[in-house]
């Protein structure tokens, strides 16, 4: 299936094991989600487990907490990853501090499914990176699935985690590829990343969308440079898994770090930060990384000067390579 | 249905929908103070939006351009909102959807086209035109609205502030701060809300049990007023009202414009899988167009062929602007960089300097930076 008929898969999946599981956001229920995420799942579940709500994200993300609170398990869906905006307080001041502020009296097991990143040549504020808004920030699990296998297992674990979950989707992937993806049950573990490629030379360290574009550059750099790169799917943002990570590291010693973002404080700073903390002597080269610029999403005509692609992974490997 | 219990008032009928013309065309109401030229003008305005939003949404889907939210159908608020703003001094605060008013006040049509297509020059309003550039961020600009109105009344200047929103957008905690902050401070603004029915999918039973959205304004303790939106005279009337008190010193109104949007929320949204063709067909009957057509022949100013001439100058004003957007350049890589800062800063300079080069060595260099 389809990354997106995973995402719709576990929903599925996940209602159908735990009534205490539902769905809210805009244009979820009768229309199925503006990226049809929710397909089918008003139909199955009706209107009380799939819930469209008035047009407020702080709104339903605010009153999802307060569920999550009572003992639901709440989906939220936000339209396109800038509209989290409205919600930013939620986020932030009450549902990553729940469990910290009630000493452990309360807890907010809630997931919020954020389409991220750009690639879809949509309108301002629709293909944002805000992924870095809540490293910085306490209290919030971060998952980033690049395949639709690891999307449904993940957004399984999401639901069932003890702790809120931002889940950041690949939305340029939606549709991209299919992938076998089993019909049961079965979870992806919050905090595990995975080897998408295995390589001696170098490494690459990428999530979400960009794990394609890495892989796309590692093919590259194999067959015009000889050099087998290893492709690192983070998978799970925060906890990180640092295992992975830095083994890959200490095996190869030349690291490249692929992310969307704007170059300034972004979440590849914080990877390149866990690196010099453990596995400086290690390195060969300078840490290379590929990112957006430091301006606001351009519109679509100049999206994909913005955006990273195999050809600027593979500069980035040159340098790391050639150092 | 609390409201009625409590207070014994029907809000239906304490905001009553201001009709001046019927579907028909035939005057209901007080015939507005518009001379046969000034009626002429805003019937020119109706066709004119009416062919560039088809134009639009056709150049859309053809992908001569992004995803384009059309204001079809609700031309006679786009019209009417913005008809008796004075042009250099008083401000709207638009929604994607609003860039029929954006034109009417001044905005060039290959600007609107450019920004569909993708092109941040085009979110550029020429000086003199205080049209703010859209907002996404639903309900967000009303806030703004408040703020300019509220500085140019803190500076003595009599300018008059409209901000825009739709049904869904009132939902939103924007829309009651800037409601009551307009009416604390007084400031001269109109939060014109068009209820065309449905947020994307969502339905007004969805989105508000209120009966109206009009009576919100009791709470904040200002001028609310229901209107029919798709009549432009009831809305040029219900505008001239709040536009006078609002540069009166009168302070804020909040209008409710009952409309419909006849496309898609915008191109990739399918309205059938939430509304039905008999909706759809009723509003069509309503249609704006048609009544002011109506009216203007049953007045005995107006002829079928002088229609076939405005249908025609429509058309040709459009494929200009369509023509004259798509003849410009596609935007360079210093589009992308300038104007994020008063001046850049040294770190996207480096980061200018080194796209640049990226470019230039892919071969994509020429194409995509200013001479």
């Amino acid at each position: 299936m389809t990354l997106i008929q995973a995402i719709n898969d576990a929903l599925k999946v996940a209602m159908r094991r735990d009534p205490n599981v539902l769905i809210l956001g805009e244009d979820v229920g009768v229309n199925g989600g503006v990226f049809r995420a929710t397909d089918g799942i008003y139909k199955e579940f009706g209107p009380e487990r799939a819930i469209d709500t008035p047009l407020a994200e702080s709104g339903f993300v605010g009153a999802a907490a307060g569920m999550a609170v009572y003992g639901l398990r709440p989906v939220v869906e936000i339209q396109f990853d800038g509209f989290l905006a409205p919600a930013h307080e939620h986020v932030v001041n009450h549902i990553a501090r729940i469990r910290h502020r009630s000493r452990g009296r309360f807890s907010c097991p809630m997931v919020i499914r954020i389409p991220s990143w750009g690639g879809i040549k949509a309108l301002e504020h629709h293909s944002e990176s805000i992924e870095a808004w809540y490293a910085n920030n306490p209290g919030l699990k971060m998952v980033a699935p690049s395949n639709p296998y690891d999307a449904k297992g993940l957004l399984l674990a999401a639901i069932e985690d003890p702790d809120p979950v931002l889940y950041f989707e690949p939305k340029r992937l939606y549709r991209a590829f299919r992938a076998d993806v089993p019909e049961e049950h079965y979870t992806v573990p919050i905090g595990q990343a995975a080897i998408a490629r295995d390589g001696r030379d170098l490494t690459i360290l990428a999530y979400g969308v960009h794990v394609r574009t890495a892989l796309e550059a590692a093919e590259e750099a194999a067959q015009e440079r000889g050099w087998e790169a290893e492709v690192v799917d983070l998978r799970t943002l925060n906890p990180l898994d640092l295992d992975t990570i830095i083994g890959s590291v200490k095996k190869t010693g030349r690291v490249v770090v692929v992310t969307e973002a704007p170059r300034t404080g972004g979440f590849h700073s914080e990877l390149i930060a866990l690196i010099n903390d453990h596995a400086l002597e290690y390195l060969e080269a300078p840490v290379a990384r590929v990112t957006g610029f430091d301006v606001p999403m351009p519109y679509l005509l100049n999206e994909d000067l913005f955006l990273p692609d195999a050809g600027r992974v593979m500069e980035a490997i040159e340098s790391v390579r050639t150092y | 249905m609390a409201t009625a219990e409590l207070t014994g008032l029907d809000m239906e009928e304490l905001f009553p929908i201001q009709t001046v013309l019927k579907a028909d065309g035939t005057l209901v109401g007080t015939e507005p103070d518009l001379s046969p030229d000034q009626l002429k003008d805003v019937y020119r305005w109706l066709v004119y939006l009416r062919t560039f939003d088809q134009r639009s949404l056709n150049l859309s889907r053809q992908g001569r351009m992004g995803t384009f939210a059309p204001f079809g159908g609700q031309e006679a608020c786009q019209v009417g909102a913005v008809y008796w703003l004075q042009k250099g001094k008083d401000w709207i605060f638009p929604t994607y959807r609003d860039h029929g008013a954006m034109q009417v006040m001044g905005v060039p049509a290959k600007n609107v086209l450019r920004y569909f297509m993708g092109d941040e020059r085009g979110s550029y309003a020429p000086e003199g035109v205080n049209v703010f550039p859209i907002s996404i961020p639903i309900a967000t600009q009303l806030v703004h609205a408040v703020g300019v109105a509220w500085a140019a009344k803190l500076k003595g200047d009599d300018a008059v502030t409209v901000g825009f929103v739709g049904d869904g957008g009132t939902s939103e905690g924007d829309f009651h701060e800037a409601l009551n902050f307009a009416s604390v401070f007084n400031t001269p603004t109109i939060i014109f809300v068009q209820n065309n029915r449905y947020a994307i999918s969502t339905p007004n039973v969805k989105q508000f049990k209120s009966r109206t959205l009009a009576q919100r304004a009791l709470a904040y303790d200002i001028p609310g007023v229901r209107v029919d939106g798709q009549d432009p005279l009831a809305v040029l009337m219900v505008m001239k009202e709040a536009v006078d008190r609002a540069r009166s010193g009168g302070g804020p109104t909040l209008v409710e414009a009952l409309t419909f949007r006849y496309g898609p929320h915008t191109t990739p949204d399918d309205p059938k899988k939430y509304r039905t063709q008999e909706e759809l067909e009723l509003w069509q009957g309503r249609d704006p167009l048609q009544r002011m057509k109506r009216y203007l022949m049953q007045k005995g100013i107006w002829t079928e062929a002088e229609d076939e001439q405005l249908y025609q100058w429509a058309k040709d004003q459009v494929n200009a602007a369509v023509a004259e957007a798509e003849a410009e350049p596609r935007p360079s890589l210093d589009d992308m960089f300038d104007f994020v800062y008063a001046a850049p800063t040294p770190e996207l300079q480096r980061q200018k300097a080194y796209l640049k080069a990226y470019l230039e060595k892919k071969g994509r260099g020429g194409a995509r930076t200013h001479a």
